[in-house]
């Protein structure tokens, strides 16, 4: 059992954080990039001559880009061990798990671990005012652990009691709220800004999505072999 | 058709694996994209923000 579910997340997990890691390479680096550019000082904007919104950027950079892909791959595939577990929890109380279901698997996860922290502490671009890290960090895995419940209980509830407590545990980090800056100190234009977070949420419901369909077709594929 | 005895038996055969596979999913992330050991930040960093976690 183990085996099967370490094999299907190990296999789930890398594939589609090769997919992710090329995709926020060509979608989300790019703006990351020009932020940095902001961040460092080379361009400053509210000054008094207009600053191109086309500077030139930096191109690929071979060791930093495979970084990137090897962490999302890594990440990924610790998302993977946590879904496939769930997977299969819900298959043994009765639940169908296959490729197909398993997209819906993959919104609900991106719900949990992206969207719902997303909904306070919005994707950061490199250069903006934040509160503490550690702070930050405590809510945010106090918001995803809250949204997993939640959303469990939403899809496997039998009565509105569950889902009544599903809605608290997703509105009651957000109603508490984000660790927030005490001045706003960011150097970041907004439109880059705004154009990094959607980047990185719509990037993030692909990868969900992904990782979702990839995990329950693994997890069949391992538990069809015997 | 599953009896009741059978049935208990494959929960708890799944409960443990899938336990341990949760606390090791967990680690996981945390190292990669929580951890702020200066050479681990460096190398996640733009997977970081890309990915939405708290970053630095």
């Amino acid at each position: 059992m183990l085996g099967k579910l370490l094999a299907s997340a190990l296999f789930a997990g890398a594939a589609t954080g090769l997919i992710v890691g090329l995709l926020q390479l060509l979608f989300v680096q790019p703006v990351l990039l020009h932020a940095e550019l902001y961040e460092s000082g080379e361009l400053v904007h509210f000054g008094g001559a207009a600053i191109s919104a086309h500077p030139d950027l930096p191109g690929f950079d071979p060791v930093r880009d495979l970084l990137s892909v090897v962490f999302t791959m890594l990440t990924y595939t610790g998302y993977a061990f946590i879904l496939v577990a769930l997977m299969l929890v819900a298959e043994e109380r009765g639940a169908q798990i296959d490729a197909r279901s398993g997209l819906i698997w993959g919104v609900a996860g991106f719900v949990a671990a992206h969207f719902a922290p997303a909904f306070s502490l919005a994707p950061e671009v490199p250069g903006v005012a934040a509160a503490d890290v550690g702070a930050r960090q405590i809510w945010w895995f106090a918001t995803v652990g809250a949204a997993a419940v939640a959303m469990w209980l939403i899809a496997f509830g039998r009565n509105w009691a569950l889902w009544g407590v599903a809605v608290i545990l997703l509105a009651a980090p957000h109603l508490v709220g984000a660790p927030e800056p005490d001045t706003f100190t960011g150097p970041v234009p907004t439109e880059i800004g705004a154009l990094f977070a959607a980047r990185a949420l719509g990037v993030g419901l692909a990868a969900w999505v992904i990782l979702g369909a990839f995990s329950a077709f693994f997890l069949d594929r391992e538990q069809r072999r015997g | 058709m599953k009896t009741e005895a059978q049935t208990v038996a494959a929960t708890r055969s799944a409960t443990l694996p899938a336990l341990f596979a949760v606390i090791l999913g967990v680690a996981v992330i945390t190292m990669t994209g929580h951890l702020q050991a200066a050479t681990l930040h460096d190398a996640a960093h733009d997977m970081r923000h890309a990915t939405g976690f708290p970053c630095h």
